[in-house]
């Protein structure tokens, strides 16, 4: 079981409170979209859950407190997708995904056949044979993501932290991401929490949104209960219609009055 | 609780898969060649003419001038072996703190370990000349330990600063740590006028030596500072993805910066110690590597050891015979040889992959 449970959960940065008092419960195998305001502190929730930054309160994954697992275990448990993944200069394809390995190798250990084996197997599965021996300074923005996907996969770590996995990409190119992390989802059972700012296609995903104002939850469930005119324009200050697409979801569009 | 993902691993062997990191064999045979060749032009220049005949039979153990063996053995093998080390070391030490902190500017006198040297070896010749501890010369001996001093307080006071958290910090209190020796250094060599030619001399760098004393007293640091670094080349690469990304790989990002870092200095303080300041082999020898073949480390540590090595022997050749009999300070060739060398590799190659 890969359930993701944050019980009573603070972070602040330097003193300031960043999260208050969160407590969110992830179903092993959901999508769960965190959703709010610029500032609202989904990225450091994320962040929280993978270790990267102290905190107070409780965080268990599969039960077992994170705060009890070393952070090769915490990476075994849980990959992360930043929001702007460095890409080294000259590093190809094969030796980026092979990265994800890391977890699974000691202090000074090397990759073994096995591991080189797995990468292989990512690499196919996201179609990218073609790209193996390409710089990743030589990939296009589309590309660039699932190489940091294939990265994350190639960690073989039951839940997914994906911080805005669409931003900087065309429609197109955010909607084939979306679709390739929900079919992985199924495929392999991963638990998804991402943080989203497009609200349509947060809503399209995800079994559930939590929506975050001021570091504090203000509302979660589907997307029909969580994205409503009223919320919206209380929190984002925006102007949105909210329409209900027959069985398509539920789109959040800009208005100008 | 174990992973859940149900990537399946084929039994059979299928082809490798393209662009896996590795060392191109046909460059690490040529790394091995050109050291063989420079080590042979490093044995064989020289004032006394000696024979490639005489060295393979001095080398076997077969019959020689005991005249030319006396030369080589006391004179030529220890100066090659020792360039051989100091090269090897400050290319490969300039490769780690280029990893380290992500700067391509990082050479191995970054965190002041050339500041600490200096004012170690000036207070040695000004104030104690001619001093031995157990028998070893007081000279190196305090420039290893002022290298060391300056690295450690530009640790410390990077780390009460920062906290470590950014590369940066380190790096500012290296430049005022280096600042604030070099002032004193500066002060002691204008005071104490008789032994400024000598303090020059010994800043500006040289491997005229004593004979196989300088190997062996560097010997044992040069070979742990390698052997850490090298052994750590997998996870230099990881260090090339952001903060978040290697910790959230489980990696000790800051036990990997501190151990190389340690490492490196050990190893720069040690040849530092015996050999001066060589200045540009850290820089250019790891950054020709990555342009002309790979930036992976597992590409760029093992083959700056190499070429590293050849090239500082080669550079001591020049230095021995352009002025002959007299000798250049090495520096001068490895900045005049390399230089040149350095700005065709970045004209013909990619100068955005720097």
């Amino acid at each position: 079981m890969s359930d993701v449970v944050l019980a009573g959960v603070s972070v602040a940065y330097d003193g300031a409170p960043v999260v208050w008092d969160l407590d969110l419960s992830v179903a092993s195998g959901e999508w769960l979209a965190l959703i709010g305001p610029n500032g609202a502190g989904k990225t450091t929730i994320l962040r929280a859950i993978a270790r990267l930054v102290p905190f107070r309160g409780a965080i268990s994954i599969g039960s077992r407190a994170v705060t009890e697992l070393s952070s090769r275990e915490v990476a075994r448990q849980v990959a992360v997708l930043v929001q702007e993944p460095q890409m080294p200069v000259g590093m190809t394809v094969s030796q980026y995904v092979l990265l994800g390995r890391a977890p699974h190798l000691g202090y000074l250990g090397k990759e073994s056949a096995r591991d080189r084996g797995i990468v292989r197997e990512v690499v196919r599965r996201l179609s990218m044979e073609e790209l193996a021996s390409r710089p990743l300074d030589r990939l296009s923005g589309g590309e660039r993501q699932r190489a940091a996907i294939a990265r994350a996969l190639a960690q073989q770590a039951p839940v997914l932290l994906i911080d805005e996995p669409t931003s900087s990409l065309d429609v197109g190119r955010q909607q084939s991401v979306l679709e390739l992390i929900d079919q992985l989802r199924r495929e392999q059972e991963l638990t998804v929490i991402a943080a989203m700012h497009e609200l349509t296609l947060a809503g399209q995903y995800a079994d559930r949104l939590a929506l975050l104002v001021d570091g504090r939850l203000a509302a979660v469930g589907p997307a029909a209960e969580v994205l409503t005119e009223r919320a919206i324009t209380e929190h984002y200050r925006a102007q949105v219609r909210v329409i209900q697409m027959n069985g398509s979801g539920t789109a959040v569009v800009p208005v100008r009055s | 609780m174990t992973a859940t993902v149900t990537v399946s691993v084929v039994s059979e062997r299928p082809a490798a898969l393209a662009g896996m990191p590795r060392l191109p064999w046909p460059w690490a045979a040529a790394g091995l060649g050109a050291l063989v060749i420079c080590c042979a032009v490093g044995v064989l220049v020289g004032p006394v003419h000696i024979g490639v005949g005489a060295v393979v039979q001095a080398l076997i153990g077969g019959q020689v001038d005991p005249g030319q063996a006396n030369i080589l053995w006391s004179l030529r093998f220890p100066r090659v072996v020792l360039g051989v080390l100091v090269g090897g070391t400050l290319a490969v030490s300039g490769a780690a703190y280029q990893g380290v902190f992500r700067n391509p500017l990082a050479d191995p006198y970054l965190l002041g370990a050339a500041a600490g040297a200096n004012l170690g070896a000036t207070l040695a010749i000004a104030f104690a000349p001619g001093t031995s501890i157990l028998g070893v010369n007081i000279i190196p001996l305090a420039a290893f330990v002022g290298a060391g001093a300056a690295v450690a307080g530009a640790y410390a006071l990077g780390r009460s600063v920062t906290g470590l958290r950014s590369a940066t910090g380190l790096i500012l209190a290296g430049v005022a740590i280096a600042a604030f020796f070099n002032s004193i250094q500066s002060y002691v060599q204008q005071t104490q006028t008789a032994s400024i030619r000598q303090v020059y001399s010994w800043i500006l760098g040289r491997l005229v030596t004593a004979g196989w004393d300088d190997v062996l007293l560097i010997l044992p640091y040069v070979i742990l500072s390698a052997a850490a670094i090298f052994v750590h080349r997998r996870l230099l690469d990881a260090l090339t993805l952001g903060e978040d990304e290697v910790t959230s790989l489980g990696i000790p990002v800051r036990r990997v910066r501190l151990i190389v870092v340690v490492a490196a200095t050990l190893g720069t303080a040690a040849v530092v110690a015996v050999a001066g300041t060589i200045a540009f082999v850290g820089i250019i020898v790891p950054h020709a590597i990555r342009l002309l073949i790979g930036r992976s480390y597992r590409v760029v540590i093992p083959l700056s050891m190499l070429f590293g090595a050849a090239f500082l022997v080669l550079a001591d050749a020049g230095a021995r015979t352009v002025v002959a009999p007299a000798e250049l300070p090495i520096g001068v060739i490895t900045a005049f040889l390399g230089a040149p060398f350095f700005i065709a590799v970045m004209r013909s190659t990619r100068a955005a992959a720097l």
